[in-house]
């Protein structure tokens, strides 16, 4: 027979994680679709009562999320502009089934290449927050995800929050764009996210764009990102950026879309997410 | 065993002895007996399941018990105050939003966690709610228009004597939707029911051989028996006469990826916890032939030995001289095309469950067409038709899927060898691998005309994808060549179609039987036409539409009821005014362009140049019960309602007033499937003569003339005629051996003349037609495609029920839209309903639905059919729209963001 285990506090479920493997479950929506086929059989450690990863908190320099911030709670959550592309994101996850039950730390633990939580987090210069039995590890975001479905998590840890630095500017925007087939429920093509702070005379003083589904792991766009400094911010933003600033991109073809319309896509969202977010920053 | 756990479950505390991890649906479903929570995928895609979680709308099929544990769980069951309705359910009723209802559950809750948000959503308010339940029948259009008028009155009208042909009449069969007390193929499974999985095939073509199948029973305790093929009495079924080709379950030669090659029966927990690879079956590839070249090359591996060269069928129509015709026309049009695999996708999977009674057989099970499973599943058991029952369940959409067998002989042989009751329900992706699709297929064509725009010649040619099994395949070769130059007139036609057997998916009966994909070639025949002379596309269409006088491509000719011409005569205002209204975006639009198209079609109401008869009783016993005894099984499209506002009109009392008993192969005559949109014509035909077969017995007991009317109350039926009035008292009379005092039978069987070499002869007793003009705007920079809006004036000859009418062209419509925009069905990629799209809420354009009624005179009431009809113009429509707005001239199926990005490109670097 298979074990349940919900502990009400992370102490307890640390201390299993330590002493046995467990599948961890925390929204259930990706644990139950990658067992639609069966009956659950694993061992497994619900972490789900643990009020305490459900914070969004304001610190003195960053915000922390707790890992079971759920999408709905993202979009209901009381945040400043830097997070409109975060929100933008929840509202779009799968439906609002979808939405009150998935989770930040679930998604980015999941790791799938379409994983829309990723981008925006790239963009907004997270790192994440390990912890096990043996204590706690601050990781840089990217570090923390190495490919489709690997992340640097070991056996014994959870994931427990996301911690997100503030910016250094008064205004500091975030905006996201997603591309599928449909209109709800759907898997992105690819996404975008980015975000940027403005100095006080309106000009760009540090930017941050991520591209999703355009290579194994979602990537930022370092040449364009520095390009981007210095240049006023506005309607028209976005409409410099060329294909040299994603040649780096690796598209794949896959049922979605083929890998030249991915590249394609992505100069478009590009641009259109940067004068959108320049017309509103 | 785990500690139990305290739900709060509609008001009710209760304690669940379950394993945390147990999925909350099944919990529902199987601890607490709650089925009105359905599940269409275990996997978070269809939303069916969908509940509220403390007042939130959740999936249950992706919350573990655990986590319910001190919290309330509303499910539909709760909805209803009583036997009061809900505002929302009787919103539902009224609007006709629940059209099978398997997503009904689902789509209630989520609306009534928004309602508990927000007293008055709007329209985007709702849609956002909503998104996460999928609805394969109505569009959605009724449900958010239920959900916007959630404070108003009445649930429909209530027609009086004489006065049911025509009325918004809702759905008689609609509250148990509602209440979700309607039981599907997985809802009413005994609790002693032995549970049956079947191992399938994952290679698409393979020999195999089977180990030790006793060690491997040895070795699973709680497996009662493992069926192979050689348990079937006779191991092979297909739904067409004479062409028995599909095994119960292979017999060491898979065709299909998905074939059936052992079936598990047992205890439920043995047969789950079984996974595939615990099988000894051994699997030795063979080089799959995937496509039509493959399968047709020289020396191509036959699959079926009565196949040669691995043709399946083969249909053709010749008229005139096509050939020769060509010389003289002003302008020709030619293209290649190409459509993919559609899946059905109902979001009720196939379920069903037998048990053996003495020395018969019963069957439950979610089907079309319970007389052919009857009779085929007979064969596979050798056993008389009669000895074998199907009791159709609620049958959760079926757009031609369930038009094949699926669970029914393997539920059927088990329950028979075991003697234990045997259920078997399809997970998502087991329905998505093994059951049909839409054919694939490959049309060249090519259209001539006078300098008027008058066609004058038509040659066209599809090879379709078959698949591995005959299925409907020989029905599509047949029908497709028939519709092929559209519903035009047209002197000299050469069309044929053939079927292609291939490992491939097999490809079935889906909504259209292969006109669908025909329709995009002859409506972009005739866009290419338009262009050529500089005629205006509705125009060249009003020019060359049937009518009634003229004669079809096989040489019938129609006499009545052709109503194309009106229909477009009703659009034209509609198509001018969208014209303008696009002319003026484009002229300031920067990277989004709109564009106006018109699709055209008709479509033959019944099989093929074959008799498809239906037989309906109506009984009236002692105590005043009338009961129509109607066998044919309503999926969704609304036949329980219409063919008991038919009869009622044919007898001359209330609707109201009408029982049904529908489908049981024991208590109901056969009236044949339902598919080819035949049962308001056929069964409708039938019902009204039964109806008026009844009238005739009570008059002349009451010796009354024929204008008299007729009361109902209680055992007394009361006769009026002119001054005079008569009671009959039915609890005098005598019994008949049916149990009733009076009965009224009717039977219909349309005319037709089968079709000889040359495809001559009058297929149909009946066509239907529409025309549709969709409004797009095309993303230039990215290939997505919004439909803004769809204008429908479709010819019903008569409509019956306005509301079922508009929901069967709203869903027809949706489905249009995904076989244009994003339905591609991808063997091994694309087997759940994540990867494989269809439209949810918000692809849904605004569709305006225009009546034309062109009396049929063999119909009921005039009526002739409109089920599948809803759909085929949508696709070529949608293609003349974006080709307006883009100039890319469309030849491929659906026209996904890449390909539609890639042809603006292309056409972008030719005028540049
Ligand atoms: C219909 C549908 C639509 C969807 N649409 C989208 C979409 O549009 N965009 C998108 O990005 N995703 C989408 N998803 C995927 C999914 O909803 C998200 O990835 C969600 O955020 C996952 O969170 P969860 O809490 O449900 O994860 P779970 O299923 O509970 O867990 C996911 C994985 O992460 C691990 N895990 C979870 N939390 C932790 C933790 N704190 N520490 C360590 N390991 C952990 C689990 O072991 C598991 O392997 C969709 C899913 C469904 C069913
Ligand atoms: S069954 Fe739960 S979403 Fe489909
Ligand atoms: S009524 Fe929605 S799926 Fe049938």
């Amino acid at each position: 027979m298979a074990e349940y285990l919900r502990p009400e506090t992370l102490k307890p479920a640390l201390e299993a994680l330590g002493a046995a493997p467990w599948s961890v479950l925390a929204g259930g929506t990706d644990f139950y679709p990658a067992r639609v086929d069966q009956v659950p059989d694993d061992d497994v450690l619900d972490i789900s009562a643990i009020e305490d990863l459900r914070a969004i908190e304001e610190r003195a320099d960053h915000w922390r999320l707790g890992a079971l911030t759920t999408w709905s709670d993202i979009i209901t959550a009381d945040l400043p502009p830097l997070f409109d592309g975060l929100k933008l994101v929840a509202r779009q996850v799968g439906g609002v089934q979808v939405q009150n039950r998935g989770t930040l730390g679930g998604n980015l633990c999941n790791a799938s290449a379409a994983a829309d939580g990723v981008p925006p987090l790239l963009s907004l210069g997270a790192s994440v927050e390990l912890s096990s039995a043996q204590g706690t590890q601050n990781l840089a975001f990217e570090d923390f995800i190495l490919g489709s479905r690997r992340t640097a998590l070991g056996a014994d840890q959870l994931l427990t929050a996301v911690i997100l630095p503030k910016p250094r500017q008064a205004r500091a925007a975030g905006h996201f764009l997603k591309l599928g087939a449909r209109k709800y429920l759907v898997i992105s093509i690819v996404m975008v996210a980015a975000n940027v702070e403005i100095d006080e005379g309106g000009n760009v003083s540090a930017a941050r764009l991520a591209v999703g589904a355009c290579s194994e792991i979602a990537c930022r766009l370092p040449a364009l990102e520095e390009a981007l400094v210095g240049r006023p911010c506005g309607a028209a933003l976005g409409e410099f950026v060329a294909p040299a600033h994603l040649a780096h991109l690796a598209p794949l073809d896959d049922l979605r879309g083929s890998a030249a319309y991915r590249r394609d896509a992505a100069l478009t969202l590009v641009r259109r997410t940067l004068n959108e977010l320049g017309a509103r920053a | 065993m785990s500690a139990a756990v305290h739900i709060n479950v509609n008001g009710r505390d209760v304690a669940v002895s379950a394993p945390g991890v147990k999925r909350l649906s099944d919990v529902l479903r199987d601890d607490l007996g709650l089925k009105g929570t359905k599940i269409g995928c275990n996997a978070g895609d269809c939303g069916a399941c969908t509940v509220l979680l403390d007042g939130e709308q959740v999936c249950a099929c992706m919350v573990p018990l655990g986590q319910a544990e001190g919290r309330r769980v509303a499910t539909v069951e709760g909805l209803a105050d009583g036997a009061s309705l809900h505002k929302l359910q009787a919103a539902f009723q009224r609007h006709g939003a629940a059209q099978c209802g398997i997503c009904t559950p689902g789509m209630l809750m989520a609306a009534s966690d928004l309602l508990a948000r927000v007293a008055r959503p709007n329209g985007s308010q709702v849609k956002d709610a909503l998104g996460g339940v999928l609805c394969r029948c109505t569009g959605y259009i009724k449900i958010v228009e239920a959900v916007l008028d959630i404070d108003g009155e009445g649930s429909g009208e209530a027609p009086p004597a004489g006065a049911a042909v025509g009325a918004r009449l809702a759905k008689t069969d609609g509250l148990a939707m509602l209440s979700g007390a309607e039981t599907y193929g997985a809802d009413a499974i005994p609790e002693d029911a032995l549970w049956l999985r079947v191992v399938r095939s994952p290679r698409a073509f393979a020999r195999f051989t089977l180990g030790d199948m006793d060690a491997f029973m040895a070795a699973h305790p709680g497996i009662a028996r493992v069926l192979t093929a050689a348990d079937a009495p006779q191991n092979l079924y297909a739904i067409l006469p004479g062409r028995k080709d599909q095994p119960v379950l292979a017999e060491g030669l898979v065709r299909v990826r998905g074939e059936g090659v052992v079936a598990l029966v047992g205890e439920r927990a043995a047969v789950e916890a079984i996974r595939d690879g615990d099988l000894p079956i051994t699997y030795q590839p063979l080089d799959a032939m995937h496509d039509i070249a493959s399968a047709t090359a020289s020396g191509a591996f036959q699959l079926h030995a009565d196949r040669p060269g691995n043709i399946l069928a083969e249909g053709r129509v010749k008229k005139g001289h096509a050939g020769a015709a060509f010389e003289s026309c002003a302008a020709i049009a030619e293209g290649e095309f190409e459509t993919s695999y559609v899946e059905h996708a109902y979001i009720e999977p196939e379920a069903g469950w037998a048990r053996r009674v003495g020395q018969r057989v019963e069957i439950h099970v979610s089907t079309q067409t319970p007389i052919m499973d009857r009779d085929e599943v007979a064969g596979v058991l050798g056993l008389a038709p009669e000895d074998v029952r199907v009791i159709p369940t609620a049958c959760g959409g079926g757009f031609g899927g369930k038009l094949d067998l699926s669970v029914q002989p393997l539920v059927a042989l088990a329950a028979w060898l075991t003697g234990r009751p045997v259920a078997c329900i399809y997970s998502r992706p087991e329905s998505m691998i093994s059951t049909t699709k839409r054919h694939p297929a490959f049309m060249t064509a090519r259209f001539g005309c006078d300098g008027e725009g008058r066609l004058q010649a038509v040659k066209f040619h599809a090879d379709v994808n078959t698949g591995g099994y005959a299925s409907w395949g020989p029905t599509v070769a047949g029908r497709v060549p028939v519709h092929a130059m559209g519903p035009y007139h047209v002197p000299n036609v050469e069309t044929s179609g053939r079927a292609v057997l291939t490992n491939g998916p097999s490809c079935g009966a889906f909504r259209g039987f292969g006109v669908p994909q025909a329709a995009i070639a002859h409506e972009t025949m005739l866009d290419d036409l338009a262009e050529k002379l500089a005629i205006d596309r509705l125009q060249i269409r009003l020019v060359n539409a049937l009518r009634a006088g003229q004669a079809t491509g096989t040489g019938q000719v129609l006499e009545a009821s052709a109503g194309l011409a009106p229909c477009l005569e009703l659009l034209a205002p509609h198509w001018r005014a969208a014209l303008d209204q696009v002319s003026a975006f484009n002229a300031s639009a920067g990277e989004r362009r709109r564009g106006v198209g018109i699709g055209c079609m008709w479509y033959g109401i019944g099989n093929t140049g074959l008799s498809n008869p239906s037989t309906m009783r109506i009984a009236l016993d002692s105590g005043g019960k009338l009961k129509l005894y109607n066998g044919a099984v309503d999926i969704g499209q609304g036949s329980t309602t219409v063919i008991a506002q038919i009869c009622a009109d044919g007898l001359g009392l209330p609707v109201a007033h009408i029982e049904q008993t529908v489908g049981d192969t024991d208590l109901t005559a056969d009236a044949g499937k339902t598919s080819a949109s035949r049962q308001t014509f056929v069964s409708g035909r039938a019902a009204q003569l039964a109806g008026e077969d009844l009238r005739r017995h009570i008059l002349r007991h009451a010796n009354a003339g024929p204008e008299s009317e007729i009361e109902l109350a209680g055992n007394i039926v009361t006769v009026r005629d002119g001054g005079g009035q008569h009671e009959i008292d039915l609890s005098k009379l005598p019994m008949d051996q049916d149990g009733a005092v009076m009965q009224g039978r009717g039977t219909f069987d349309p005319p037709t003349i089968g079709l000889d070499e040359n495809g001559q002869g009058s297929p149909y007793a009946t066509y239907s037609f529409a025309a549709q003009i969709a409004t797009v705007e095309v993303d230039m920079e990215l290939g997505t495609t919004s439909v803004l809006k769809i204008t429908a004036a479709h010819d019903v000859g008569r409509a019956i029920n306005p509301i079922q009418v508009e929901g069967q062209v709203q869903g027809g419509i949706a489905q249009g839209l995904g076989l244009a925009l994003m339905e591609e069905y991808v063997p091994g990629r694309s087997d759940n309903l994540h990867d494989y799209l269809i439209p949810t809420i918000g692809d849904m354009p605004e569709i305006e639905v225009l009546v034309v009624e062109e009396e049929e005179p063999l119909g009921p009431y005039g009526a002739k059919g409109v089920g599948e009809p809803g759909l085929i113009p949508t696709a070529p429509a949608i293609f003349g729209a974006i080709r307006d707005a883009t100039g890319v001239r469309l030849t491929r199926a659906p026209a996904l963001p890449h390909r539609l990005r890639a042809a603006i490109l292309a056409e972008e670097q030719n005028d540049g």
